[in-house]
């Protein structure tokens, strides 16, 4: 029996995609609680933290890496996945957030105000979050509809978020900073490409004047 | 060639601590495993394997098991496997495991210090002669990392005072310097690249702080030889200062007259200093050191407030009277 595309996506590719993004949260659980043998190691809470916002910005790159691996593979029904990677980006967003308001500031209310206001890594990493949230909440297909030209322009923020999430990363780091520059490679990488056709593409439809 | 060691006057051999507390010191080295016969002083031997129980005096003398328990929280030390399984040791890896991964490799015996700078002995100094003299305490401090986190940690070692005065630092010594082990074949952190810190690792005191008698030169760990992972075969513990201070490994120590380069400093100078004084009121440039979350403490209940010099105020802030905190931080 073959499926054409749209039954493809919705029976197989999207549960796939489903499952597979949920596993981190599966192991999280797993170590937090250990079981089936794992563990969330002698300080759980750091573990946590940091487990949850790098996963998180591992999606926003998956969200980021749709439109390229469309072009460049041939896939152009991938763009049916991305609306369910970015919901992954914010969920892990937002658990991170959560693991650092809950279990690690245990809901010290004025810490946390302190934090976002004077400790620089904070105050840009909870601007990244603040900006998702406009993202999530405009990511139905009503809202689509209802936003037009102005939804793919208010969704160019994640250029900004993903620019945010990696300068975050990089900022509280202690010292070796070696794999957020990693990510800031491969977000150069991911935005370079964007702005190179973004440029062709005005020079096809702009031809520059011969001299 | 390791040279011997000058004689050591009676007075040091036989701590007042210990010689006031004979009893105790007589019931914990039985309760140890190790017979001694009355009369005999208890010197300082290490058998020469990590974990390898010592012979120590639990908790001598009133005075530091009142610092213990000087804040009045609760101080339950922290279990021997939360202790060897999160450390930063930067020479065996960043990651707070890869120290227990990898520190295995190091190979602790045999060991020398050199002792060098200004003092009238100096030389070189095999680990075992280096400690001899002495008896071994006990010493539960809590230990607070500029990261912000915190143990309670049952350590044996010596006191660093009576350590360095055996070598006659001279009126020029007004500070010391310690050097960790440089062994990049041994300690993978070291032979990685572009290099994590500047190494050797460097730490140094003021020599007022290093003879302050809460300074401890430690062996052990829970009443056994110090594993790898804590800084064997001699570390230096600093209870009111920031974890950082606390220097692993050591092989090498000078008396001199300026104050020496310390690695995080000469790292990053704007966030770490030489003193790093525990101190609530002076954030890290990039966090703050209000607060402290205490490793293994139930969940919700792991943060408190961080006690200024790590709550060892009575004992260590006459050293820093009239002075600028903020500024030397």
């Amino acid at each position: 029996m073959t499926l054409n595309v749209d039954r493809r996506y919705r029976l197989v590719y999207k549960p796939a995609v489903f499952a597979a993004s949920l596993a981190p949260f599966a192991w999280l659980l797993c170590c937090l609680f250990g079981w089936l043998g794992f563990s969330a190691g002698v300080d759980p809470v750091k573990f946590l933290e940091l487990e949850c916002g790098q996963t998180a910005l591992n999606f926003i790159f998956l969200t980021l890496m749709v439109t390229p691996v469309r072009h460049l593979a041939g896939l152009p029904h991938l763009l049916r996945l991305r609306r369910m990677l970015g919901l992954f980006a914010f969920f892990y967003v937002a658990l991170h957030f959560t693991v650092y308001v809950v279990l690690d500031l245990e809901f010290d209310w004025h810490t946390l105000g302190a934090d976002i206001a004077k400790r620089p890594y904070i105050t840009v990493g909870f601007t990244a979050f603040l900006m998702l949230i406009p993202l999530a909440v405009t990511s139905t297909n009503r809202m689509m509809r209802r936003l037009g030209r102005r939804w793919a322009q208010l969704h160019r923020l994640v250029y900004v978020i993903a620019a945010f999430g990696v300068w975050h990363f990089y900022w509280q780091e202690k010292k070796d900073v070696r794999e957020p520059l990693l990510y800031a490679a491969g977000l150069a990488l991911l935005l370079g490409y964007r702005a190179l056709r973004a440029w062709r593409r005005k020079a096809v439809l702009h031809p520059m004047p011969e001299t | 060639m390791a040279r011997r060691i000058p004689r050591i006057p009676p007075s040091h051999i036989t701590p007042p601590e210990v010689y006031f507390n004979r009893r105790s010191f007589l019931a914990g080295a039985l309760a140890a495993g190790v017979g001694v016969s009355i009369g005999s002083v208890q010197a300082a031997v290490l058998p020469g394997e990590a974990g390898a129980p010592l012979a120590f005096t639990p908790n001598p003398g009133e005075s530091v098991a009142a610092l213990v328990h000087a804040s009045g929280q609760d101080e339950k030390p922290n279990a021997y496997e939360e202790i060897i399984n999160y450390n930063n040791y930067y020479e065996f890896g960043v990651d707070k495991t890869d120290p227990a991964a990898n520190a295995h490799q190091l190979k602790t015996r045999p060991w020398d210090i050199g002792i060098e700078g200004e003092a009238e002995v100096t030389g070189r100094f095999h680990l075992e002669d280096f400690i001899r003299p002495y008896a071994l305490e006990e010493r539960i401090y809590r230990f607070r990392c500029v990261e912000a986190w915190s143990m309670v940690i049952p350590w044996v070692g010596i006191p660093l005072a009576p350590l360095l005065q055996r070598f006659k630092p001279t009126s020029k010594a007004k500070y010391v310097a310690f050097e960790t082990v440089y062994r990049p074949a041994q300690m993978p952190g070291q032979a990685s690249w572009p290099p994590i810190l500047p190494w050797p690792y460097r730490e140094g005191l003021r020599i007022d702080e290093a003879m302050n008698p809460l300074a401890l030169m430690v062996v052990g760990l829970y009443g056994r030889e110090l594993p790898n992972q804590d800084g064997a075969p001699l570390r230096l513990i600093v209870p009111w200062k920031y974890g950082f201070k606390g220097i692993k490994s050591i092989v090498k120590i000078r008396f001199t007259e300026t104050q020496p380069p310390n690695t995080w400093n000469q790292a990053t100078p704007n966030e770490y200093g030489f003193y790093a004084n525990v101190n609530p009121n002076v954030p890290h440039p990039r966090w703050s050191q209000a607060t402290e979350r205490r490793i293994g403490a139930p969940l919700l209940h792991e943060r408190q407030p961080t006690l200024m010099f790590n709550g060892y105020a009575n004992e260590v802030a006459d050293l820093y009277r009239g002075m600028d905190l903020r500024q030397y931080y």
